[in-house]
């Protein structure tokens, strides 16, 4: 029973990364903009949180103040991206999706400049102690669990708040109905405006919590920051497989986890298997095949509920009639 | 009594030339229903989008129980305890009856049970019937109206401004909806009501204000008025617009409609029963209140729908006249010749076989084949492309202009192209004719564009409908289909349109025109009928019809047998 104990908490926390991902989309996607830059956002998310730690380290800060500085960091480097989003596509009114991936373009190149940069954040000292500090509760423990570290549970945490907020708030009232017809939230004295800025600003900044998670947290590798735009476009995938709500990205997210990576465990679990190198990007591709199911089912039963908001990817204008 | 509401001189302007409201004032009292008469266009919603805070007039005052209110937004309208009812409604689908209601609400409103507890109270209290968890998507159109009235009682409005809510609504609906609103007006509230329909104003209103083309005619009880009094004020003298108009000459019936009968989306019947005869060389005019189904009818004409039943014939008058190639392919010569419908000029019957591809075409060119009768096909189910590929000249000039009739980021030649770039037989396209023929339009018609390549969204309603008329007509066609060309232009260009309307009729086209302008269609057109819910009456001569009997048909209500 080992191995497979191992591969659920291995997937478990692999699977965070999607969460942190898709649930920023959602909050995004639900005030009807599309943001398919989110790969950027997460890349430059974890460039701009190991700049951050790197910094913190270097000046000798006591642990939970890196952890906190770190995350912080990050999140305002999402912010930020999606700020430059919401104005050219709120404000401007610009193709959302051109938009979305100019920035994902943008945002990783960057990140990979600042990330291969020897002064900036290419020594790997940094990476050494706050691995510890990240995994805080289990850093001690020999087994499995110590791949969650504090970031899983903020994970978590974000995942449930936003799907409360969502669903039983007031304000998520307003923003589901900005997503639905911003026309009729205008109407009813909404302040369409502040609303989306708000949303795409702290989706965003959610979102590039998932770089700093999978470099730091789960990975602790210098080189991690090479394969995170994969799963910035796995998050987008994963935001249409949970159907546009936060707290199924919980299991959701530990499903896409189970998939991602069950190449590099079958040969432990189910020795008779051989997987080869050449079959083992077709296993990654399972998490896509089960995104189309589900469209494809959630289709067929056609409920209004589980599409995607009726205005997204449309600018609002008001006086376009 | 002092009014709850009071409008003093208000005048609103669009642009420079459309003067939608022309210092109008009426009063609103407490406890009545009053109903606002008048036709399309004649700025009876624009007066209450004033009221209700979506536009703000250019001069004059509102006032709110003697004091003078500054409505700039929807909010303000509220704070005043206005609420308007629009005729689309604006509802988020995918949220309950009640989520619709506390939507944008403030913290003071509590929570959503409360918001349900309350909406329950309200139901109760005035007789609506309703399920604040039902989905607005589940819900009926007049479910939907009821969420939207709950929605403005809800934020305490005393003055409900309801536009055209009727129009929807099936008759024991409308039972339902008048019996409601009896029972706000006995709570002291205040009901304004848009309408066009003479019946229901008697019915429900205790005062009737009449409009026309953006004035304010009269307000008169409706206990001391009758219906042929308000639809003489409602349309007015006749007044004399001087456009020449000839006789038709040999009018042959050209486009035959027969018990065509449409769906609608939401599964109402567009058109019911529709028996319509156009004949070439003559105007035949659609009179009727905007969305009676002059859309659809010309649609289903035009191939752009499929109808339940009925049949669409197409005469095409060949008889004696000769076979061309622009609208049949040699094999379908062939295919006449051997069904024996073909003759030479000398009377002799055509037989093909043997004849070469070659010499075939010297036939046709030499127009030595003549057709012995003429064609009648039937375009129902046909795409616009199958009508076109049987050799239908049909020209439509749709009401959408930028959305069906041109492409707004296309020059004019390439506007052209849409209509001709089919032809020609290599892969490339041909742009000398489209530009040939996008400059001759432009002289012709004095389209006012920098170049034959300016993006058409860029030039003015008037100039764009000379663009789309002119290209419509370039085909020469049998047919002349315009739902309301001259919409939003200027005098000067509605008289170029008409003229252009009118060369057409003399050139033995078919003309089909939509209108809205009753003294135009009066005198622009040979015949005239009126559509009125789905239904088009007996044709009327334009020439004698007095524009009394149009008015009356466009307002009599079709409901009673249903």
């Amino acid at each position: 029973m080992g191995p497979f104990i191992d591969f659920l908490v291995d997937s478990l926390g692999f699977g965070a990364t999607f969460m942190y991902g898709s649930t920023g989309e959602i909050i995004t996607e639900k005030a009807g903009h599309l943001n398919l830059g989110i790969p950027g956002v997460m890349c430059m998310g974890g460039a701009g949180g190991c700049l951050m730690i790197n910094l913190c380290v270097k000046a000798g800060f006591p642990p939970f103040l890196i952890v906190l500085l770190g995350i912080l960091g990050s999140f305002i480097m999402g912010v930020l991206m999606g700020l430059i989003y919401s104005f050219l596509t709120v404000t401007l009114r610009a193709n959302q999706n051109v938009t979305g991936l100019a920035l994902t373009t943008f945002g990783v190149g960057l990140m990979k400049v600042l990330m291969s940069d020897k002064k900036l954040v290419q020594a790997t000292t940094y990476l050494v102690n706050p691995k510890n500090y990240f995994r805080f509760p289990f850093a001690s423990r020999t087994d499995n669990l110590h791949t969650l570290g504090v970031m899983f549970f903020i994970a978590v945490i974000i995942a449930i708040g936003a799907g409360w907020l969502l669903y039983h708030t007031r304000t998520g009232l307003n923003l589901r109905s900005i997503g639905e017809n911003p026309a009729t939230a205008d109407a009813a004295g909404i302040n369409v405006i502040r609303y989306k800025y708000l949303a795409t600003c702290i989706g965003s900044g959610i979102s590039a919590l998932g770089g700093l998670y999978y470099i730091i947290d789960y990975m602790c590798s210098q080189e991690a920051y090479l394969s995170l735009e994969a799963f910035g476009w796995l998050s987008i995938a994963l935001v249409i497989f949970v159907l546009w709500k936060p707290h199924i990205t919980i299991p959701g997210a530990f499903i896409f986890g189970v998939l991602f990576s069950c190449s590099s465990h079958i040969p432990n679990l189910l020795p008779f298997i051989k997987v080869t190198m050449a079959a083992k990007p077709l296993f990654k591709m399972l998490p896509y095949v089960f995104t189309i199911v589900v469209l494809i089912i959630s289709s067929v039963r056609s409920r209004r509920e589980n599409r995607p908001p009726k205005s997204l990817g449309i600018s609002y204008f008001r006086e376009e009639r | 009594m002092q009014p709850v509401l009071e409008l003093k001189h208000i005048t609103k302007r669009f642009g420079k030339d459309v003067l939608a409201n022309d210092d109008v004032s009426m009063e609103v009292y407490p406890g009545e229903v009053l109903a606002i008469l008048g036709e399309n266009g004649c700025g009876k919603t624009t007066l209450m989008n004033m009221v209700s805070g979506i536009y703000y007039p250019d001069a004059g005052h509102i006032y709110i129980k003697g004091e003078e209110a500054l409505i700039r937004s929807p909010r303000d309208a509220y704070k005043y305890n206005i609420g308007m009812i629009h005729q689309h409604f604006k509802l988020v689908d995918v949220f309950s009856a009640a989520e619709n209601i506390a939507l944008g609400l403030d913290k003071t409103s509590g929570s959503l049970k409360q918001v349900t507890d309350k909406v329950s109270e309200i139901s109760a209290k005035y007789g609506f019937n309703i399920d604040p968890n039902k989905k607005i998507y589940d819900m009926s159109v007049s479910e939907k109206q009821t969420v939207e009235i709950i929605k403005v009682l809800f934020r305490g409005a005393e003055i409900l401004i309801l536009d055209e809510p009727t129009a929807v609504l099936t008759l024991s609906e409308i039972k339902r909806l008048f019996e409601i609103l009896r029972n706000m007006v006995a709570d002291g509230k205040s009901v304004i009501i848009i309408t066009h329909k003479l019946n229901e104003v008697m019915e429900v209103s205790d005062r009737v204000a009449v409009m026309r083309k953006g004035k304010h005619i009269a307000t008169v009880n409706t206990s001391e008025t009758t219906e042929s009094e308000l639809t003489d004020m409602m349309v007015g003298r006749k007044v004399d617009l001087n456009i020449a108009r000839t006789e038709p000459v040999d009018p042959r019936p050209r486009i035959e409609i027969r018990n065509l009968s449409l769906k609608d989306e939401e599964g109402g019947w567009a058109l019911k029963e529709v028996n319509l005869t156009a004949c070439g060389g003559e105007i035949l005019g659609i009179a009727g209140i905007a969305g009676s189904g002059q859309r659809q009818l010309l649609e289903a004409v035009a191939g752009l729908n499929r109808p339940e039943t009925g049949e669409i014939i197409f005469t095409n008058p060949k008889k004696n006249k000769p076979v061309t190639l622009f609208h049949k392919k040699l094999p379908q010569i062939r295919r006449l010749a051997a069904e024996n419908k073909l003759h030479y000029p000398d009377g002799k019957r055509v037989n093909l076989s043997g004849v070469s591809d070659k010499q075939l075409r010297a036939l046709i060119a030499e127009e030595k084949l003549l057709f012995d009768d003429d064609e009648i096909m039937s375009l129902r189910d046909k795409t616009p492309l199958e009508i076109r590929e049987l050799g239908v000249k049909l020209s439509f000039v749709p009401e959408d202009r930028l959305g069906m009739g041109l492409v707004g980021d296309m020059g004019i030649s390439g506007n052209m192209m849409l209509r001709s770039y089919r032809k020609g037989k290599s892969m490339f396209l041909n742009f000398k004719k489209p530009k040939a023929l996008g400059e001759e339009i432009i002289k012709e018609l004095e389209v006012v564009t920098p170049s034959v390549r300016t993006p058409v969204r860029r030039l003015s309603g008037g100039n764009l409908q000379k663009v789309l008329v002119g290209r419509e007509i370039s085909s020469s066609p049998k047919v002349l289909m315009a739902a309301y060309p001259v919409r939003g232009l200027d005098i000067n260009s509605s008289y170029t349109i008409y003229n252009l309307l009118a060369k057409q009729k003399s050139l033995g086209t078919a003309v089909i025109y939509v209108g809205e302008d009753l003294d135009v269609l009066m005198e622009l057109c040979d015949r005239i009928v009126v559509m009125n819910s789905g239904r088009v009456s007996e044709p009327l001569d334009a020439r004698s019809v007095k524009k009394e009997e149009l008015g009356r048909l466009m307002t009599v209500s079709h409901r009673e047998g249903e």
